[in-house]
């Protein structure tokens, strides 16, 4: 029975649907691991302590939290706030490229901040539906609803997928201490560099996509106008 | 310099988990904690597989992150009352820094590339190096002393909290599911529907193996350890691709099944509320496009840039 090796990703996979605290579960897994695999208590102990101590390097973003919360402390936001507050008169779809582009250079820079809260609710959204407002008047509910759905989508992605183009992301840590547990000595600048390709795709699509979007307001606004004029 | 290397990061290691223990020290300290004693023993036990982890034998180390587990599992650390940022002290202060309050963030990530392509201390030491220069750049630009950084230190430690350990076990159970074989299990299944050797069928079981595992999960730090393990080394890594450029790949194509999962509720149902939007899964629909696109452009990036 090999496949009973593989109870350790079952109970990872029912712990993290069930939202059983996650470290304790992450344990298990590897103490059932081990334990079907013929390892005694002792040996998984051993094996535990050995794996977690030679990968702290993945927990060395922690040295950065100082500095972080000095800027922090110093209006980091704030001042982040004021710049993105000063652009104006952009479209839609060009506003949310930029953000996008913002958003990719914070993760490039280390620069941590929880988009979602402390810049797409109280900043990005509104001056994107504002910057739609101001061309073509009040929107329709659906556009509305599909500018606060791209709004908190070019966080995600561009969060998602520049944040690994910085040498000390924690994503970056785990790559290298992942393979060289398995035996690949590799170095986190190479995986930091080998994360830019993706990132410059993503924010190509994005604009893309943007320019696409602008289009179709345009559109809109003309079909709308349109039939009003017909009335 | 390999040796000099290797010590010069246990000394980050050192200091690294002498943070963790002044977090647990102020934690011990503070009489308002609701679970003090505990928090404080979380933390120094933490500080000790950092600080001490590479003098004292596995087994005890072993039994420390166990009982952090135990800690985490019936919910007794927790942040306790930490002084937020002010909001207006922040505004006061921004404006007075006005740009300047970037250089530090960006002398961290300026100056462990520098150290890592110019000098032979190598990225791992470079990363230290950049986080203590940085702090220090820090200060001088915020004209605030080591108590300050000290304190914002604490501040964050605690904000960032269990979850900051997670990679790190994760990546500690990788080297436990490999011991146990658990690679080859999943290698030889795959192997029953994937030929061997075949390069492109390989890097497209990776790319959608990170994909799926990272819905079902959520979380893609967690499906990366399986998903290498059992896929990645044995059909894309063995059959000749560079394992940076194949690893890198592999865990933003994870990235692309956060978007498209509910599973995923930080990213992807916390905006829904926050926007007070219609649809639940609005995000989601809106990310699917850019996500099957991206998964399209990771199988072809990783088979024609990796080998």
């Amino acid at each position: 029975m090999e496949y009973i090796k593989l109870v350790g990703i079952l109970i990872i996979l029912l712990g993290f649907i069930f939202k059983i605290d996650t470290i304790a579960v992450v344990i298990l897994a590897g103490l059932a691991t081990a334990l079907v695999s013929g390892l005694s208590l002792f040996e998984f102990l051993t094996l535990l302590g050995e794996a977690f101590v030679s990968n702290r390097l993945v927990t060395l973003f922690f040295l950065t939290l100082p500095m972080i919360g000095l800027s922090e402390r110093s209006g980091l936001r704030q001042q982040a706030t004021r710049l993105i507050e000063g652009i104006k008169g952009l479209t839609t779809g060009r506003f949310l490229s930029l953000y996008m582009f913002i958003r990719e250079l914070a993760g490039f820079f280390s620069i941590r901040i929880q988009g979602h809260t402390q810049f797409v609710r109280p900043l990005i959204e509104p001056m994107a539906q504002a910057s739609a407002e101001s061309k073509f008047g009040e929107e329709d509910e659906g556009t509305q609803e599909k500018i606060k759905a791209r709004s908190a989508a070019m966080e995600n992605l561009g969060n998602f997928f520049a944040q690994n183009t910085f040498v000390a992301a924690s994503g970056v840590l785990l790559i290298a201490g992942t393979l060289k547990s398995l035996g690949y000595d590799v170095s986190a600048v190479n995986i930091a560099q080998a994360s830019l390709p993706i990132a410059f795709i993503a924010l190509i699509i994005v604009i893309v996509s943007n320019i696409l979007f602008d289009k179709k307001l345009r559109g809109n606004s003309k079909t709308t106008s349109g039939k009003e004029g017909e009335k | 310099m390999e040796a000099f290397n290797n010590n010069f990061l246990e000394f980050f290691f050192i200091l690294t988990g002498l943070l963790m223990a002044h977090t647990g020290v102020n934690v011990l300290l503070d009489p308002k904690h609701p679970t003090r004693l505990q928090t404080a023993v979380f933390w120094f036990l933490l500080a000790a597989t950092f600080s001490i982890g590479r003098f004292i034998p596995p087994f005890v180390s072993g039994v420390m992150v166990v009982g952090m587990g135990i800690l985490t599992l019936f919910n007794q650390v927790k942040i306790g009352p930490i002084n937020q940022v002010s909001e207006e002290k922040a505004e006061e202060r921004s404006k007075r820094l006005g740009n300047k309050i970037f250089i530090p963030v960006v002398s961290l990530a300026s100056i462990a590339i520098i150290i890592a392509q110019f000098t032979p201390l190598g990225g791992q030491v470079g990363i230290g190096v950049a986080a203590v220069l940085s702090v220090l750049i820090a200060m001088f630009i915020t004209k605030s002393d080591g108590k300050v950084a000290l304190h914002e230190g604490d501040r964050m430690v605690r904000q960032v909290g269990t979850v900051g350990i997670l990679p790190q076990l994760l990546a500690a159970l990788g080297v436990i599911f490999t011991a146990a074989g658990v690679g080859d299990v999943i290698a030889g299944m795959i192997s029953t529907v994937v030929p061997e050797g075949n390069q492109l069928i390989g890097v497209i079981a990776y790319v959608l193996g990170m994909v799926v595992f990272t819905m079902i999960m959520g979380n893609a730090f967690a499906a990366f350890t399986v998903i290498t393990a059992g896929i990645g080394v044995p059909f894309v890594i063995a059959q000749g691709a560079d394992p940076v450029i194949a690893g890198t790949l592999a865990m933003t194509a994870g990235y692309c099944g956060t978007l498209m999962t509910p599973m995923a509720a930080n990213f992807n149902a916390l905006p829904v509320a926050l926007l007070e939007m219609k649809n639940p899964n609005g995000v989601i629909k809106e990310q699917l496009p850019y996500a099957l696109l991206m998964i399209i452009v990771h199988i072809a990036l990783m088979y024609f840039w990796a080998f």
